[in-house]
Order: structure tokens, then C-alpha cells, then sequence
């Protein structure tokens, strides 16, 4: 073997094991090349040119400046610039001119308002400093949809993109509104003159006043068509609900109420029909009074909801079509024909016998993209008169409508459409047809899109009207019937920005801002007496039947494509015809060939609204714990069958194969492949969200785009997948898939356990040997306790059972925090600097109950171990948020050489980073691994070029909060920030403190109520209840580090019928 | 942009009283002059300058105009019964369709005068008698005085250096006398035939300290020492900025606001009260009282600083606020003043004011100094750490009247029977209460 030189144009490398040759340029194999002789001689072809820079030999000698001279200088001027170092810069305080009323410099203001950007629905507080937004909370005043979600909390920084176009523009210059304006308003009259459409396309705003404004504006016009498009579609379950009940909308359901679930591929916990269903879940998952809710779930991906049920069924798509005829049949009594493995016909069976007892407390759903069976679910429910379906007062959150779409692309292309607007839709990413509308779009006169980027739509068309964050705009939404919402701005528009509402008044001829104009309408009908003040200041409002009285002028009717009123009124009334017991046998009727594709939307990423958004962009995926990607989910046996792998590499990486997705005709040619336990065989999965080419960074350019291969808005697609060259690097943060049968990080048991015996057996609390007798943990002690008995101590509850594994915590944390964003490369090293992690587990045998059935049958054997290692193909799951536990005996403590961690009276174990100098020696003695080192500068760093690298993307940090620098170790402060304002406030106002006063930013994210935090010296508080449950354990608490953070055991409602 | 204002820093020298008696002198005369010429007049204008500076002066100046317009001469303007008629009530004579009344209430209107009933005929030909009193001019004779009396007062500093410099001449001259007497006495023992013991040869000092090891080692090892106690010392300075007093962009003086006019700190530095910040009060806050205060009193200037250099500071205040005071009213055109920041902790320590004013009571010039008494702010204390913890040491805790410490008190004098707790038993030198 030749040794291995490494020059700058060639690396050659004889492989002992392959024998195999490297070669870096094809001149290595031409025998008789002169260059490639030299290079084996020498590094550079070529003598390297150094005289151009030193100068010759001559006038080197003739220097007056000798070698002594010049260190003489070095040396002055390093000291000279040290001792200049020593003064500190001048800083400036500039106050305001005149300051606002409501503004008091270093006190945080708190605003109502409402995310409404078509995919994501929810009523909210944003916390502002210095009339900066900085961070949002759960808005607890509303009814529906209060809990912000991961990608919500994460909204805030999309305020600060960098990469926001700053004006209107057109032809990718800058121009003026008033120009604008001008233009437009020919367009339109234009169009009108030459009778052809104005088309506005648009996002599902769910708003009255904006509704009302549209109808205006086609008053104004004629022969406008407002079509609504959500880039992932409800559009099965709108038509199966309008044909039931005479309404675009989707029903509510109240999940708390439900004690058996059933669910055929609806994702529920995720983004299902607008998604917000996790806290009503939550509530029924806690075990009180010996009851909880039984969740079965049918599904094809691990979905968020289904690593939450109490029995998972793992099957294809057209297999859950046929168990759902065969469910309602076998709820009905009859039956239909299909044929489905005996063990999944079983499970249907069952799951109808537990439907049919639980009678009024069950609730059906379905997230398959079929009109028929979305009916057979509204059926179902109807007639159990479900009590957890709410259908009088249904969700309008979701209204697009793909068959206008659809019209609207083969109208463009046959020249019919004048003028387009387009409001919060990026069709050319998210349709599947973009070329098609392309070519279309190019016919349109006059386009326009509203749009915060400059992305694939709006450089296509003619202007891009700068759109305002929803931090910056008026709105209204009506999230669900008589359920309203209000939109205020936060902060002044940051750019030259305007809204598609003002627009429209403004072309409509209306003079009065959208503020005016939706305050108006709403004195006038919703509020119906009520204060504006009051509703604008809470956010929410609930409406007792006013409603914003739409002009519907003749015009707009007469103008609707006529061909898609007959085909929806015949479809309307088809389905009325039709019974659903046709429908179910249709669905029975289904036929299944080859390999099924499901499609859907990533907890982190949505429909892709905001790919650059680096924190959601490292949000590890709930179930993959992999981050900046997305990837084709295979179940173990068929990624053997095509010869796909996935391995770890030296350094820790997950390394994956690639393949070729095929979907009718259209394929996407490198997708990575990983195998992901609990996936269906005969099914793959794929994400929404990702691929995005335009106004995102570089670094955020990640994934591939999924949609194409939605055709027909179908999430089920039949697929060919073609292995094909390459290995993908992933980014994922735990590489360890199952707990090796120690259940002490993560307890589990049935609810029948629990309810019968004593929790001893399926709680033990770790015990000691003092003096030959076993005493608990707790008595038994080496170091002198602190004394925390006096004042405020700190305890986190965390309930494994109400815990979906969201992620909203983590990314709340991220912002009250200003934890950095370190990206790909270096997360798959496992850098990643999140203070809150959330594990997940899978259990090797089918049950966690059976993995220490193995460990039991044969203890102490090697062989036991590595059988728990890999997880079973249809794993239970279980989530475990972590975060520092605060240790009353913290081993981090007692190692650190200077002191810089240490422990406070009121529980908290703090972390001082001027103090620390970065010897690691805590994070090495931590047991629950949840220390982070800052290896780079990760702020003011081009490297890392994420929002704390520009002074925009900087608005977004905490100001009581240090932004830490590199080499120093961080991690959970248990938000010492806000205990210590809660507890000056009470000070300032000369008050005690109430229970649920204090807060850390992942407890008050929860809204599934998993997470409690709170003072145990207050006896009367709920964490102090939460303390004494029989649930409660400690992570790792045979160790004695006495943690503050504790868990509750997770139960699972193992009952069948 | 960052620049050195290190090299710009000023010391205040304690003003000159002088002038200020000066002006009192000259106010005295200015009263005597006004009661000269009011004498034909049917008003006493010392009652009335004491009327006027109650009821007048807040919206009405002699020579400016303000919320209303200049009053000097206004005896001359208007008929004495209509001048009656308008201070008792402008509002009904407006109302009465008065062509007088109604062109002044265009000009100045919305801003409505105050009705006073409760005036006198009389205290109104009092308060016209004062305002007919001509515009004092200032007197050179007075300038000329003012000068004088400077000069003597500096001829003490002169004198000092005078001083000084003899003694030390008559120092040199002594030096001189002895050597020449020394190398006299010399001469005339060499005259005499003196002899002069033969010095004997002794071992240089130097030579005898190198020869000792011992002493040389002691030495050493106590010269390091000492260059490390400096060495530590310096060092321990770097980064402390007590006494660091910047040029400000405008000249603002805490003497004579919180000083001499005794405004409260947190009058202006509010968010004192309820925030992390004290706050650098915004613009608007100045304009409550500047709107009426264009000028400072004639007693206010003095020699280091003249009334013109504190009217010229003020101006800078209108131009950056955008007020225009020929006008009354503001342009809108504004410009931010970049104070010169004096307190500056590093981004890692967390420092909350309310914590210290409202629940700590603390008063401000605990940690500022004497701001009252300072014409350029400048930091008083070190902001060290150490400075920090040895105050929550030696701090006792407000513990009463508040309830949020009922219980805590209630339980810690029950354990320990104690009935003051610092704040550090309290926990308040724990790391993590300021570093987070």
C-alpha cells in the first residue's frame, strides 16, 4: 500500500479490502501524461510563482526593514492593539421622541390576535418588547383552536425573514403602490371590457369581512370568481359534508368527550382537517376515576396520532377503504364484500363491537381523500349521534375547492381569464399540474400575486404586491360557526407592504382603510351590541347568529362557471340519491395493486408555508427524530425486498439509499429512503413541505417537493420505486430507537393494571441498602440536603399520557431561550443545541409489557439485549419530553472546576455562562444527556447563517435572555427569567403568588395540559396533587439525583371489546 | 459608530457664587425701576407681578408668546373695561359676538382661556400695571460689574501660582546660597591648612547587596510580589469605568433639575418604577415643562456655564423634539438625541431597577451618588460584582408592609427566630439570579 497523499489536485487511495483504485482525474490514466508524472513528484505542476509577492531577491536585501525590525513592529502594534482592547466602546441610548402611551421600555406587552394563513388556524397572544413581537402564547380566553402548534410558535420569526420582498414589484424592480394601483385598475377594467374573468385565488381566509370585501369588489366588476385552493385539500370531506348537510365546512369534534376513538388514516393529532384537536384528546387520555379514552387507530405512515393509540393497525390505503365498508357494515349488521387479512378483519370487528357499546361516546373519523367514505363517516356518527361531533357548529377553516382549481388552470390556458389575484397560494410549488398553470398564467394579462417572497408563483406574474406578515395585518376568521377570531397588528409594517383587503377597497373604489371597513361590519352585524374593544382585546369572540351579510349580487352567480354548477348540483344530488350503503360497498369494492404512496404533511414543515424558517427546520420529526429533510418512510421487509439500507457511519450519521419515485408519469429521481418501524407493508410515505427553490436560503433548501406526485389532491397514490445511486446524509438526533427493556427512563402500563393493582408492582420507587435495610432513595444521603423548604420551590410535572409529542414545547422554548440554530452538518454530529428534546420510544416486542417479558425469560444475557434493540414492525411508541431535571444532587454540579454550575434555594441547578470555561466535565457526568456545548459562534457568524445573522432575523431574540458565545455549555434554566418576573411582580405589587402564576415557556406552550409547572411549597398547588399521584416517578430515580422534574407512568387502554 | 470620548471627559468646577448674588442684585434693582415708572399708572405692579405669576404665567410670558399671546403693553392694546370683561370671562365676550374678542380667539382658539371670576378689577389693573413695566435692557454697567467681580474672584487662583512659584524660587535661591557657602568654607580651610581625614575605602553598597544572596533573594521575591499586587490591581480595573463621564449631546444638568429644582428622579426616569430599565426619559417628557421654559433664569447662568450656553442647550432640546417655539407648535421634524450611555452592565448580568426602587425602596443616589449635585453625570459607583454582592450582604430585606413576604417571613423567624434577613440569606447571591 502507497502511503496516501493528499495534494490539492489529486487524492489517490489503494482500498486494501476492495483492492479498488480512486482516481481524481481522468489524466491519471493516461500512462504516458508528463502532468500526472510531475504531480507524483511534486504537489503543484508548476514552481508557484513566489516572487510576486515577495518581491526579488534584490530588493529584498536591499530592505531597509530587517527581520528584527519587523518583529520589533509586530510586537508594538499587537501591544498597542491589546491595550487599546482594554477600553470599552462607547454605547449609545437613544429614547424615544415622543414615547407611546403604552410602551414602557423593558416590560413586555401582550397583544390578542390570530394566525390565519390558510393552513394553519389559531387564536394567540404575542408577547412584544419595546413593540417588537418576540414570541406568542396559547390564547387560554378561546374556545376553539387557542393552542398554538409548533409551526405557529415558530410564525414569529417568518416577521423577520430576511429574504421578505421589501415593496411591490414588478419585473423584479421596485415600483410604487400608486403605479401599481393604476395599472391594475386597467387590467381590471380591461378585463371587464373585453368579457373576460377576473379570477382571485386565494388561501381559505375564513373571514367575514374579507368575504363581504370580495363580494363588493365583483359587484364592482362583474364576472368575478373568488376560488379558494388549500394546497393540502379537504376538499373528499367538504363535499361529503356539504352533500350531507348542505355546508362547506367540516365537522368539530370535541375529543374529550370521546371515550372510544376510531380513526381510518386520519392524522388528528397532526394537521387533519386543520388540525387543533390535541388538547380535547389529551383531557380524555388522563386516567381519572379509572377511565380514559380508548384510541384505535388504522393507518398506513406512523403518524403522530397513531404512535398515541391504545392499538395501531398498520395497513394500506386501499386496504383501510374496504375495513371501513366492513366496519360500517359490521356496525350495521350486514355485510360487503372486499377481502382484508385476518388479522386486520379481526381488529375492524373488534373496533365496531367497542364503537357499538360505547354508543353516543364514540366517534368515528377518516382522513381518506374519498367523498364516499368521508360520507360513511358522517353516516356513522349521525346514527351512533355521536356526541363528539359537533355538525351544527362546523369548522370553516378549511374551503378550497380543487375542482375550481382545476377549471381555473384549463381557463387560463384557453385565454378566458383577464385577470388574476392571487392572496397566501404558491400554486406553481404545491399544484401538482405547475406547469400547467404556468402556461396558463402566462396567457393572463394582468397577474398579481400577494405574496412575503419573492417564490415560484410571484416571479412569475406580472407584480408582486409585498404582502404584510399576519403580525402586521387586520383580519377577521371565522374559525367555526358563531366562533370568530380577530387580527391585529403587532407591529408597525417593517416593509412597503399592503394587504390583499386594503387592495381590494383600494380597487374597489373604497377609500376606507380594511381596519374601518371590518370594524364597521362588524358593529353592524357580529357583535350585535358587544364591545369592539373588549373583542379585540380578547381575541376571540362568540357570536350569537349575527352574521356578516355577504351582498350577493346577481352578477357573481351568473358569472360562476356553469358547467361546475351542474356538475356539483348533480353530484349533490346524486349523493342524495345515493344511499351510503353504496358507498360502502363501493369503497368495498376497492382494488389494490403494487405499492401504495401516502402523502403527508410534516409536523414541522405543514403544507411548506415556511421552509425558511430554520426552527422548524431543525425541529426533529415527532416520530424520525431527523431533521432537515424530508424522505420515503418503508417498512423493514419491503426496504429488504428492494435491497434499500440504512446505516450509521463512524462519525454517528444515519446514511440512507436513494430511489426514483414514480407516480403516473411524473417522478422525482432521488429521494431518500428510511426505514421507519410501524410503516405498512405494500405502503410508502412521503412529505408535504419540502424542496422549496425560491425565497428560501441556501441551507434551507432541503428535501425534495412532494407535490407533483399529489395528483388529483388524492393523498393516496399508487407509486414504482426504483433503487438508484447515492447515499443521503441525514441529520437525526437519536439513534436510539428502542430503551433496551430498562424501564426505568420510561414507564408504562395497562390500564387494567392500573386499576387493579398496587402501584408497588407497576410503579416501584427505587430503594437502597442503609444499615442492611431497604430504605427509599429519598432517606438516604450523602451530601447535606439544601434547604429549599422556605420560599418558592420548582417542580415540573410531565404526564407521558396527555403527551402527543407535538413539539410545540420545543420550539416555545427555542424562542423565550434564543437557543441557536446550528443546521444540518453540524446536527448530525449531534450538536444540536435544543434544551428540550422529546424521545421517542419504540418497543421491541408488540407491547412495552413484552419487552420485559424477554428480559425476564433470559436476564443478564447478551443475546436478550441486542433481540431488544431493534423494534418490533408495529412498535408501540411513547414520547418522553426531557430537559435538564434539575437535580436536588446534581452530578453536574459537583464536577465542574470553577463553579459555574450550581444550585439555587428555589430547586433550579444554574448555569453561568460567563463563568463556565467549556471543559465539558458536567455534560460528561449528566445521565440525562441534556447539556449543550456551543462549539461555534453560532450569532454573528456567516457560517451559520441563520436569522441570529442578520439584524432582522436578531429582532426575534429575548432581551432578558444572554445570547451565548462560543465554548461555553448551556442548557434548561427551568426559565428562571420568567419565575423571577412572576415573583418581582408580586413583590412590586405586595401580594402572594397564586398557584398557576408560575410558568417556564414549554409548561404554558402545553396545551394539552402533559406539561404543569409550579411552587411545592405551596401546598395547595396542583403540581403539589400532581407530586402525590400514584403515576409519579423520576427519571433514572434509582440514582439519587433527586430530580424536580418528575413523570407520570403512561397507561395504555389495552381493553378489547 | 464608536468613538472615544475618553479624551473629551470634563471635570466640573464648582461655579462661582458670585454671579449669583449679582443677579439677585440685579433683580432688586429691576423691581425698583418697575415701581418707578408704574406710578402713573392706577395699579400697584408688585402685587401684580405676584398675581401674574399665579394665575398668568403658565400660559401667558411678557415678551413671548406662548399657549396665549405676550402680555407686555397689553394695557395699550385693548380698552381697560374690555380687558375686564375678557380675564373674568373670554368665553361669554367671545360668545357676545365682540369683533375684538372673536380675531383674538381665532388666532389662538382651540385653547380656551381660563375664566377668573375670582379677580378683582383692581387685581387686574395690578396684573396690566405689571405688564406695562418697559422691557429691561440689560445694563452695561451691570456686565462691566459682573466681569470685575469675576476677575477678582479668579485673581485667588493666580495668586496661589504666584505664591507657588516664589517659594520655590526662594527655594532655589537657598540650594544656591548653601552650595556657595559650602565651597566657600572649603576654600578657607584649604587657606587655613586644614587637613581632611582620608575617607577610608569602603565596599560600595551596591557591591555589598549583590554579595548578599540572601538580602538580594529577599528582595526579589518581594519586588514580584509587589509588581504582581499592581499587575492584579490594574488589571482589576479593566473594564470598571467609575468616574467615566462622557460629553453628552446635549448638556443636560441634574444639578439644576434635580437639584436646585428639586425634581423628583423618577419624575422623568419613571420606569424606574415598574421596569428593568430606569429609562432615559423620552422628549415629550422634557416638553412638559420646556414648553413653558425656553430660557433659564438669569441667576442659573454663571461663569463656567452663562445663561446663553443653557438657553443654547435647550434650543438643541427644540430642534430635536421639533418645536417651534416662535410658533407654539410642533413641525413634526424630529431627531433623536443619541445620548452617550454612562451605566453600562455587560449583556450577561441581569439588573432590574423595580426590584430595587419600588420593592427594595432604595434610593437612587445609593448607587448614583449625589446627582443632585452633579452639573455632568458621571458613574459613581464601580457596578462591579463585587460591588453588587457586598450590598446584598449588608442589606436588610423591606419585609414589612409587604404581603408577598408575609409568609416567608413568618416561616424563616419561626426557624431561625431572626427577625431582619439580608438579601443574600434570601437567596439573593445565588449565580443564576442575575447571569441567566
Amino acid at each position: 500500500m502507497k502511503p496516501v497523499k493528499a495534494g490539492r489536485f489529486k487524492i489517490v487511495i489503494y482500498n486494501m479490502a476492495s483492492n479498488k483504485k480512486y482516481w481524481s482525474s481522468v489524466e491519471e490514466l493516461n500512462p504516458n501524461s508528463s502532468i500526472a508524472e510531475t504531480l507524483k513528484q511534486n504537489e503543484f505542476v508548476e514552481e508557484i510563482p513566489t516572487d510576486e509577492f515577495l518581491g526579488d531577491k534584490e530588493s529584498l536585501d536591499s530592505s531597509s526593514t530587517s527581520r528584527r525590525d519587523f518583529l520589533k513592529y509586530v510586537g508594538f502594534t499587537t501591544a498597542a492593539a491589546s491595550l487599546a482592547a482594554c477600553e470599552g466602546p462607547v454605547k449609545k441610548a437613544i429614547p424615544y421622541v415622543v414615547q407611546p402611551e403604552n410602551i414602557v421600555p423593558g416590560v413586555a406587552n401582550y397583544y390578542a390576535t390570530t394566525i390565519a394563513d390558510g393552513y394553519d388556524f389559531a387564536s394567540i397572544l404575542i408577547k412584544t418588547r419595546e413593540g417588537r413581537p418576540i414570541k406568542v402564547e396559547n390564547n387560554t380566553d378561546a374556545k376553539i383552536n387557542g393552542g398554538a402548534n409548533a409551526r405557529v410558535h415558530a410564525s414569529v420569526l417568518g416577521l423577520y425573514d430576511s429574504l421578505r420582498v421589501q415593496g411591490p414589484k414588478s419585473k423584479g424592480q421596485y415600483t410604487s403602490w400608486e403605479e401599481l394601483d393604476t395599472n391594475v385598475v386597467n387590467g381590471l377594467n380591461a378585463a371587464k371590457a373585453g368579457g373576460k374573468q377576473i379570477v382571485l385565488l386565494t388561501q381559505t381566509f375564513a373571514s367575514p369581512a374579507t368575504n363581504k370585501l370580495i363580494a363588493e369588489f365583483a359587484a364592482k366588476y362583474g364576472n368575478v370568481k373568488h376560488i379558494q385552493y388549500d394546497a393540502i385539500s379537504e376538499d373528499a370531506a367538504l363535499n361529503a359534508f356539504e352533500a350531507t348537510y348542505g355546508m362547506r365546512a367540516l365537522p368539530d369534534y370535541d375529543f374529550s368527550k370521546a371515550e372510544v376513538i376510531v380513526s381510518f388514516g386520519a392524522d388528528f393529532l397532526g394537521d387533519w382537517q386543520g388540525g387543533g384537536y390535541d388538547s380535547g384528546y389529551s383531557k380524555g387520555r388522563i386516567p381519572a376515576h379509572g377511565k380514559m379514552s380508548r384510541h384505535i387507530q388504522f393507518e398506513s405512515n406512523m403518524s403522530l396520532t397513531g404512535a398515541n393509540a391504545d392499538k395501531r393497525v398498520p395497513l394500506t390505503p386501499s386496504q383501510q377503504k374496504i375495513a371501513l365498508a366492513k366496519f360500517y357494515a359490521a356496525l350495521n349488521g350486514t355485510s360487503v364484500g372486499g377481502e382484508l387479512p385476518a388479522k386486520i378483519d379481526e381488529a375492524v370487528k373488534n373496533a365496531a363491537a367497542q364503537v357499538a357499546r360505547a354508543g353516543r361516546k364514540a366517534v368515528v373519523v377518516t382522513g381518506i381523500s374519498d367523498v364516499d367514505a368521508q360520507k360513511i363517516v358522517l353516516a356513522i356518527n349521525k346514527s351512533i349521534s355521536s356526541v363528539v361531533m359537533d355538525v351544527d357548529q362546523p369548522r370553516l377553516t378549511r374551503q378550497g375547492n380543487s375542482k375550481q382549481v382545476a377549471t381555473l388552470v384549463k381557463d387560463m390556458n384557453a385565454g378566458k381569464v383577464g385577470a388574476l389575484m392571487m392572496s397566501g397560494v404558491n400554486p406553481l410549488y404545491t399544484l401538482p399540474n405547475a406547469a400547467e398553470f404556468e402556461a396558463g398564467l402566462a396567457q393572463v394579462p394582468l397577474s398579481v400575486a400577494f405574496s412575503l417572497k419573492e417564490d415560484e408563483t410571484s416571479t412569475k406574474t406580472t407584480y408582486v404586491a409585498a404582502a404584510p406578515h399576519y403580525l402586521e395585518s387586520w383580519g377577521d376568521v371565522e374559525m367555526k360557526k358563531n366562533h370568530f377570531s380577530l387580527m391585529q397588528p403587532t407591529i408597525r409594517p417593517i416593509f412597503n407592504t399592503r394587504q390583499f383587503q386594503d387592495s381590494l377597497l383600494k380597487w374597489t373604489g373604497n377609500d376606507v382603510a380594511f381596519h374601518d371597513y371590518m370594524r364597521q361590519a362588524w358593529e353592524t352585524t357580529v357583535l350585535g351590541g358587544a364591545s369592539w374593544s373588549q373583542a379585540l382585546h380578547d381575541g376571540v369572540f362568540i357570536g350569537n347568529g349575527n352574521v356578516v351579510e355577504v351582498v350577493e349580487e346577481d352578477n357573481i352567480e351568473a358569472s360562476t362557471d356553469e358547467n361546475i354548477d351542474k356538475n356539483e348540483a348533480s353530484m349533490v344530488a346524486e349523493a342524495a340519491v345515493a344511499s351510503v350503503a353504496a358507498s360502502a360497498g363501493k369503497l368495498a369494492g376497492t382494488a389494490s395493486s403494487g405499492m401504495e404512496l401516502v402523502l403527508y404533511p410534516k409536523t414541522a414543515m405543514g403544507d411548506g408555508k415556511q421552509a425558511n424558517n430554520p426552527w422548524l427546520q431543525e425541529l426533529p420529526d415527532p416520530i424520525t427524530r431527523t431533521t432537515w429533510d424530508n424522505y420515503l418512510t418503508i417498512s423493514l421487509a419491503d426496504a429488504e425486498a428492494l435491497d434499500l439500507e440504512n446505516y450509521t457511519v463512524s462519525n454517528g450519521g444515519l446514511n440512507g439509499d436513494y430511489v426514483k419515485v414514480t407516480v403516473g408519469g411524473v417522478s422525482i429521481d432521488q429521494v431518500p429512503v428510511l426505514i421507519q418501524p410501524g410503516q405498512a407493508k405494500g405502503t410508502v410515505g412521503l412529505s408535504f413541505g419540502y424542496g422549496k427553490k425560491l425565497g428560501v436560503k441556501e441551507e434551507m433548501k432541503t428535501g425534495v417537493n412532494a407535490y407533483p406526485l399529489y395528483l388529483d389532491f388524492n393523498n393516496s397514490q399508487e407509486v414504482k420505486i426504483e433503487k438508484v445511486s447515492g447515499t443521503h446524509e441525514f441529520a437525526s438526533v437519536q439513534m436510539k430507537s428502542t430503551m433496551d427493556g430498562r424501564n426505568d427512563i420510561l414507564r408504562e402500563t395497562s390500564l387494567e393494571i392500573f386499576n387493579t393493582k398496587n402501584s408497588h408492582e407497576w410503579n416501584p420507587q427505587p430503594e437502597v441498602s442503609v444499615n442492611h435495610q431497604e430504605v427509599p432513595v429519598e432517606e438516604s444521603d450523602l451530601w447535606a440536603s439544601f434547604d429549599s423548604s422556605i420560599g418558592h420551590h420548582f417542580n415540573l410535572s410531565i404526564d407521558l399520557n396527555a403527551c402527543t409529542g407535538c413539539g410545540a414545547c420545543v420550539i416555545a422554548c427555542h424562542a423565550e431561550n434564543n437557543v441557536p440554530v446550528v443546521g444540518k452538518s453540524e446536527v448530525r454530529k449531534y450538536r444540536d443545541m435544543h434544551w428540550l428534546r422529546i424521545d421517542r420510544y419504540y418497543s421491541s416486542e408488540e407491547t412495552f409489557e413484552g419487552d420485559t417479558e424477554v428480559v425476564e425469560a433470559a436476564p443478564n444475557s447478551i443475546g436478550t439485549y441486542h433481540q431488544l434493540e431493534h423494534p418490533s414492525e408495529n412498535p408501540q411508541v411513547a414520547f418522553q419530553p426531557v430537559m435538564c431535571q434539575h437535580c436536588n444532587h446534581a452530578p453536574c454540579e459537583t464536577v465542574c472546576p470553577v463553579a459555574a454550575t450550581s444550585h439555587g434555594k428555589q430547586g433550579q441547578n444554574q448555569m453561568i455562562y460567563n463563568r463556565c470555561v467549556g471543559t465539558r466535565y458536567c455534560a460528561n457526568n449528566c445521565p440525562y444527556k441534556v447539556r449543550r456545548f456551543n462549539w461555534f459562534l453560532y450569532s454573528e457568524n456567516d457560517e451559520f447563517d441563520f436569522h441570529m445573522n442578520d439584524d432582522l432575523g436578531r429582532m426575534v431574540l429575548n432581551p432578558d435572555v444572554t445570547v451565548r458565545s462560543r465554548g461555553v455549555m448551556e442548557k434548561c434554566s427551568m426559565c428562571i427569567q420568567m419565575t423571577q418576573k412572576t415573583i418581582l411582580d408580586a413583590k412590586r405589587d405586595g401580594r402572594p403568588i397564586k398557584d398557576g402564576e408560575f410558568k417556564t415557556a414549554c409548561s404554558a406552550a402545553c396545551s394539552s395540559g402533559a406539561m404543569v409547572f409550579g411552587d411545592v411549597n405551596d401546598k395547595e398547588s396542583e403540581v403539589v396533587a400532581l407530586k402525590e399521584s400514584s403515576r409519579m416517578y423520576h427519571l433514572l430515580g434509582f440514582k439519587g439525583t433527586r430530580p424536580n422534574v418528575f413523570y407520570h407512568t403512561k397507561i395504555r387502554n389495552t381493553e378489547e371489546a | 459608530m464608536i468613538e472615544n470620548t475618553y479624551s473629551n471627559m470634563k471635570k466640573v468646577i464648582r461655579r462661582n457664587s458670585t454671579s449669583r448674588i449679582l443677579g439677585i442684585g440685579l433683580a432688586l434693582m429691576l423691581s425698583f425701576t418697575t415701581t418707578l415708572f408704574a406710578q402713573d399708572q392706577q395699579g400697584d405692579p408688585a402685587a401684580g407681578k405676584s398675581l401674574f405669576n399665579t394665575y398668568c404665567a403658565a400660559c401667558h410670558n411678557l415678551d413671548r408668546r406662548m399657549t396665549g399671546p405676550a402680555l407686555r403693553g397689553v394695557g395699550d392694546k385693548h380698552d381697560r373695561e374690555w380687558l375686564h370683561a375678557w380675564v373674568k370671562n373670554s368665553q361669554a365676550l367671545i360668545k357676545s359676538g365682540d369683533e375684538e374678542a372673536n380675531k383674538l380667539w381665532d388666532e389662538y382658539k382651540p385653547s380656551v382661556m381660563t375664566a377668573f371670576p375670582q379677580l378683582s378689577n383692581q387685581d387686574i389693573d395690578n396684573i396690566i400695571a405689571y405688564t406695562m413695566a418697559p422691557k429691561e435692557e440689560k445694563k452695561p454697567t451691570d456686565a462691566g460689574t459682573g466681569t470685575g467681580t469675576a476677575q477678582n474672584g479668579g485673581s485667588g487662583g493666580v495668586g496661589n501660582e504666584i505664591i507657588l512659584g516664589a517659594l520655590v524660587l526662594v527655594f532655589g535661591v537657598l540650594v544656591v546660597m548653601l552650595f556657595l557657602v559650602n565651597k566657600t568654607l572649603r576654600r578657607i580651610a584649604a587657606v587655613n591648612g586644614v587637613e581632611f581625614p582620608e575617607k577610608e575605602e569602603r565596599m560600595p553598597l551596591w557591591r555589598a547587596f549583590v554579595k548578599n544572596q540572601f538580602l538580594v533573594l529577599v528582595s526579589v521575591v518581594f519586588l514580584l510580589l509587589a509588581s504582581a499586587y499592581f499587575a492584579f490591581g490594574y488589571l482589576m480595573q479593566v473594564g470598571v469605568d467609575q468616574g467615566y463621564q462622557p460629553i453628552q449631546p446635549i448638556h443636560f444638568s441634574h444639578k439644576i433639575h434635580a437639584g436646585d429644582n428639586k425634581i423628583d428622579c423618577k419624575y422623568c426616569h419613571s420606569s424606574a418604577r415598574t421596569s428593568k430599565t430606569s429609562g432615559i426619559p423620552s422628549l415629550n417628557v422634557c416638553m412638559n415643562c420646556h414648553k413653558s421654559i425656553p430660557e433659564v433664569a438669569e441667576e442659573t447662568g454663571g461663569a463656567e456655564y452663562s445663561k446663553e450656553f443653557y438657553d443654547g442647550e435647550i434650543a438643541k432640546l427644540y430642534k430635536a423634539v421639533g418645536w417651534d417655539v416662535q410658533n407654539q407648535e410642533y413641525t413634526g421634524e424630529t431627531e433623536p438625541v443619541k445620548w452617550v450611555r454612562i451605566h453600562n452592565l455587560p449583556d450577561f448580568a441581569y439588573f432590574n431597577h423595580s426590584q430595587h426602587v419600588t420593592v427594595g425602596r432604595i434610593a437612587c443616589q445609593e448607587c448614583h451618588g449625589p446627582v443632585q449635585e452633579m452639573e455632568i453625570l458621571h458613574q459613581e459607583a464601580p457596578l462591579t460584582m463585587g460591588w453588587c454582592i457586598n450590598c446584598h450582604r449588608k442589606t436588610n430585606v423591606k419585609m414589612e408592609g409587604n404581603e408577598y413576604y408575609t409568609k416567608i417571613h413568618d416561616e424563616l423567624s419561626k426557624k431561625y427566630g431572626v427577625e431582619e434577613l439580608t438579601a443574600a440569606q434570601l437567596g439573593g447571591i445565588e449565580c443564576a439570579k442575575c447571569h441567566y
